[in-house]
């Protein structure tokens, strides 16, 4: 048995899909150029892919056929020796669309090994997202804009040669920077592209992460049921209706909270959040109507609660709210909970719609709530950006 | 279930009427009796002639149902599958193509656990377009978890579509179940019938009760979402547990039946006729009985010591009871009225079927030739089943013969 390599991409799905499928087919390519076989795939269950659904797409490089052989004989890698997340707000947990609860990013790496996250933050704010683990490994940052683009749109903002430099960095053992600069110049044909791989080599590095480290969140999860227990054909029994709930502060009751799918948690799916300002909304009802999912709650004042056991972060309400900042999207990356925003407001309303002022004003610029595409050629513009990023490192 | 004070006897002459009438009408009558709820309905040969009575029935106002004309068959078995979650009693049919249209609802409905009753007039696939009975039709759905039953009779057919709702219906169970009766022999032709009265059919089968896999506001369910890997496995596990049971079940609703209306059909799985002493059997289903049990009579008076084995239940398929019935002749003869293009020494469905249950269960391996014959409604003549019955019985004697012929064919 000679040595075997396994990489996984954590993304959001159909945002990102190219790129984290180029990604796993350029390592396999680069490692082939040192005379390694590999195979690239991306994870079965995930698809048909849902919009920022967390998604896997892993890479499997041997140092022979054999032992590759060995490497395929599972449906997925069990353990990782490089876990690459493509978007920063996946460090809250990753699950595909077939949710069983809430899994951490660092679930399949190897102890000692190196998580890479694609961020403009710095590890101690990751480490707010990132789960404890049992055991010890290495955070590296690739300073840079997540990017998202589309499931026919490639944004080729260069994050792809980067990712293979920071690799080649990480894991020499399982492609040199040489390898890579070889493939970029044979395969993509761009010496810019090159300039970036060597650069994200040079400037990529990785801190220690000790055990217990990060964040203490109890992950969410349950048990799958043997056949005996699941309900007979194909059928789920459906939410109680829900009902009138309780104001924190005068505990008066009122207003009309739906009962929420006790195994389905949207956590992961955000890339964004709804947060509302209390004191301005009307009451008009279009965010309660117009939401796919039905995430917001009535609350006991008569006002929308974005309920986040439910919200999948579209932006849908944003876009209907007819008053200016009552309801804004805002980066995932801001919050460390799920509690509701109004039952905030009614314990400290002053200190929330300062909170509320600044969270906000942080999550500007504009390009760090991008979902998708605004408008045509968007992405085009954001790509000197990008760029600048990078060359910063 | 029903208890009976009155001598059975009694019973049926206080109750019983007979009447003359087709297979496809006997099924009808019993879908009055049985006071099922939704019937859909789209025309194709031979299965449209159950359409028309039932329609009748509704028009004469002597049976209440819904009664609704898909746009296909597809639409068909769609409309019976949800109305069935609903609670609803159902009966559905097709025949031929039209049931392979269906395919997809087809496929659906037993891990849904659907208890929709069906007719499948027996009817030769496309190409080439051909009316006569062929059994693959009915057999396409063998592997899915359907019940699959041949009837040989108009009285046989009413019987089973009411054993088929007790049986289909019965909570261990909850699988869709198809009576096959195959085109013109069956469907088309007229017998005489004894219709029991709606008191004892209500006494023999209870209402339908879906429980908690009611589709109802008062019970609120998701049915049939999307699930990955993780969930498959458990969810095929639970048909395969109504699969073990199936034949238990299947037992004691024949009891009851025969408790209830004084009717007997002995082994419920498959009919004996003249196999006590028999050397060799030839086993078929469905309606090749008729010419098959005329043959063997002739037989019998030339000495040779012939007898034949019909099968009901195709599915589920009693094969420890099967392999114990064949166990005991020098040479097995089965006739099969369908192909299984490529199959293992290019046998049809049934001789496959009846080798694989010897192969685990017989004490004894007595050959198990194939005779492929009366395809595309071809008649399955007398002196055809002689030449069968003799190829099987030189088989008995030691000589090799070929495991698969076409018998009734030009060339």
């Amino acid at each position: 048995m000679g040595q075997l390599f396994a990489v996984e991409i954590i993304y959001r799905g159909v945002f990102q899909k190219t790129l984290a499928k180029n990604i796993t087919r350029d390592i396999v390519l680069a490692a082939h150029y040192q005379g390694k076989p590999g195979i690239s795939f991306g994870r079965y269950g995930d698809a048909p892919e849902r919009n920022g659904i967390p998604a896997k797409g892993f890479a499997i490089v041997a140092s022979d056929e054999q032992t590759l052989e060995a490497g395929m004989a599972q449906y997925e890698p069990k353990q990782v020796d490089l876990t690459v997340v493509l978007d920063d707000t996946l460090c809250k947990g990753a699950e595909s669309w077939a949710w069983y609860g809430l899994k951490p990013v660092h679930q399949a790496l190897k102890p000692g090994h190196t998580l890479i996250v694609i961020s403009l933050e710095d590890a101690p704010a990751l480490l707010k997202n990132i789960h404890r683990r049992a055991e010890p490994y290495k955070l590296g940052i690739v300073k840079g804009i997540t990017s998202f683009s589309g499931m026919w749109v490639y944004k080729d903002d260069h994050t792809d040669v980067r990712i293979l430099g920071a690799i080649a960095k990480a894991l020499p053992e399982l492609l040199s920077l040489e390898s890579v600069e070889k493939f970029i110049n044979e395969k993509l044909k761009s010496s810019l592209k090159v300039t970036s791989a060597r650069t994200a080599f040079e400037r990529f590095g990785t801190v220690d992460v000790k055990v217990g480290q990060g964040n203490p969140e109890e992950l969410f999860k349950f048990d799958l049921p043997r056949w005996e227990d699941m309900r007979g054909a194909v059928s789920i029994k459906g939410q109680p209706q829900g009902g009138p709930y309780a104001d924190p502060v005068t505990k008066q009751v009122g207003g009309f909270r739906p009962a929420r799918n006790q195994l389905f948690k949207k956590y992961s799916t955000r890339t964004m959040r709804p947060v509302v300002n209390f004191s301005t909304c009307t009451k008009c009802t279009l965010c309660w109507l117009n939401c796919p999912d039905a995430s917001f709650d009535v609350t006991p004042d008569g006002t929308y609660d974005a309920n986040l056991e439910a919200c999948c972060g579209c932006g849908i309400c944003e876009e209907v709210c007819p008053v200016k900042n009552c309801i804004s999207m805002v980066n995932e990356s801001e919050f460390h909970d799920n509690n509701s925003q109004w039952a905030e407001f009614k314990k400290e309303k002053d200190a929330y719609l300062k909170w509320l002022e600044t969270t906000i004003k942080k999550a500007e610029p504009i390009e760090k709530r991008t979902h998708g595409f605004r408008y045509r050629g968007q992405y085009q513009e954001q790509i000197p950006a990008a760029l600048e990023i990078a060359k910063k490192g | 279930m029903a208890t009976l004070t009155l001598p059975v006897e009694e019973k049926k002459k206080s109750y019983e009427q007979e009447a003359l009438i087709t297979g496809a009408e006997a099924i009808a009558i019993a879908c009055k009796l049985a006071n099922v709820d939704v019937v859909t309905a789209y025309p194709i040969r031979p299965y449209d002639t159950v359409m028309q009575y039932i329609s009748q029935l509704v028009a004469d106002g002597e049976m209440d149902c819904e009664y609704i004309v898909a746009e296909g068959e597809h639409s068909q078995f769609e409309i019976v599958k949800h109305a069935s979650v609903c609670g609803a009693r159902v009966f559905c049919g097709s025949s031929g193509v039209g049931w392979m249209y269906a395919m997809e609802a087809l496929t659906v409905s037993p891990a849904l656990r659907v208890p929709m009753v069906c007719m499948v007039g027996n009817r030769a696939l496309d190409d080439p377009g051909a009316f006569g009975v062929e059994h693959n039709d009915a057999l396409a759905v063998r592997d899915l978890g359907w019940m699959l039953t041949w009837v040989d009779s108009a009285q046989e057919a009413l019987d089973t579509a009411l054993i088929a709702y007790r049986v289909a219906e019965d909570r261990r169970i909850f699988v869709p179940l198809a009576i096959s009766c195959d085109g013109a022999f069956l469907t088309h032709s007229q017998a005489l019938v004894k219709i029991p009265a709606a008191e004892q059919v209500n006494k023999f089968l209870p209402r339908y009760n879906r429980g908690d896999l009611l589709l109802h506001p008062d019970n609120v369910i998701s049915v049939a979402p999307q699930v990955n890997e993780d969930w498959v496995m458990e969810i095929r596990r639970q048909n395969y547990a109504v699969t073990e049971i199936a034949c238990d079940v299947i037992r004691e609703v024949y009891t009851d039946f025969e408790r209830t209306f004084g009717r007997k059909y002995g082994n419920p799985f498959f009919e004996e006729y003249r196999t006590e002493d028999a050397d060799v059997v030839l086993l078929g289903m469905g309606t090749m009985s008729t010419p098959v049990k005329v043959a063997v009579r002739k037989l019998r008076e030339e000495g040779k010591k012939v007898g034949f084995v019909r099968l009901r239940w195709f599915r589920p398929f009693a094969g420890p009871e099967i392999a114990k019935c064949l166990e005991r002749f020098q040479a097995i003869g089965v006739i099969d009225r369908d192909f299984s293009f490529g199959s293992p020494d290019l046998s049809g469905v049934v001789a496959t079927e009846v080798r694989s249950a010897m192969y685990t269960r017989a004490a004894t391996r007595p050959p198990v030739l194939d005779f492929i014959c009366g395809l595309g409604g071809r008649e399955v003549t007398v002196p055809d089943v002689e030449k069968m019955a003799e190829i099987t019985l030189e088989a008995a004697k030691g000589k090799a013969q070929p495991l698969t012929q076409w018998i009734g064919l030009r060339g």
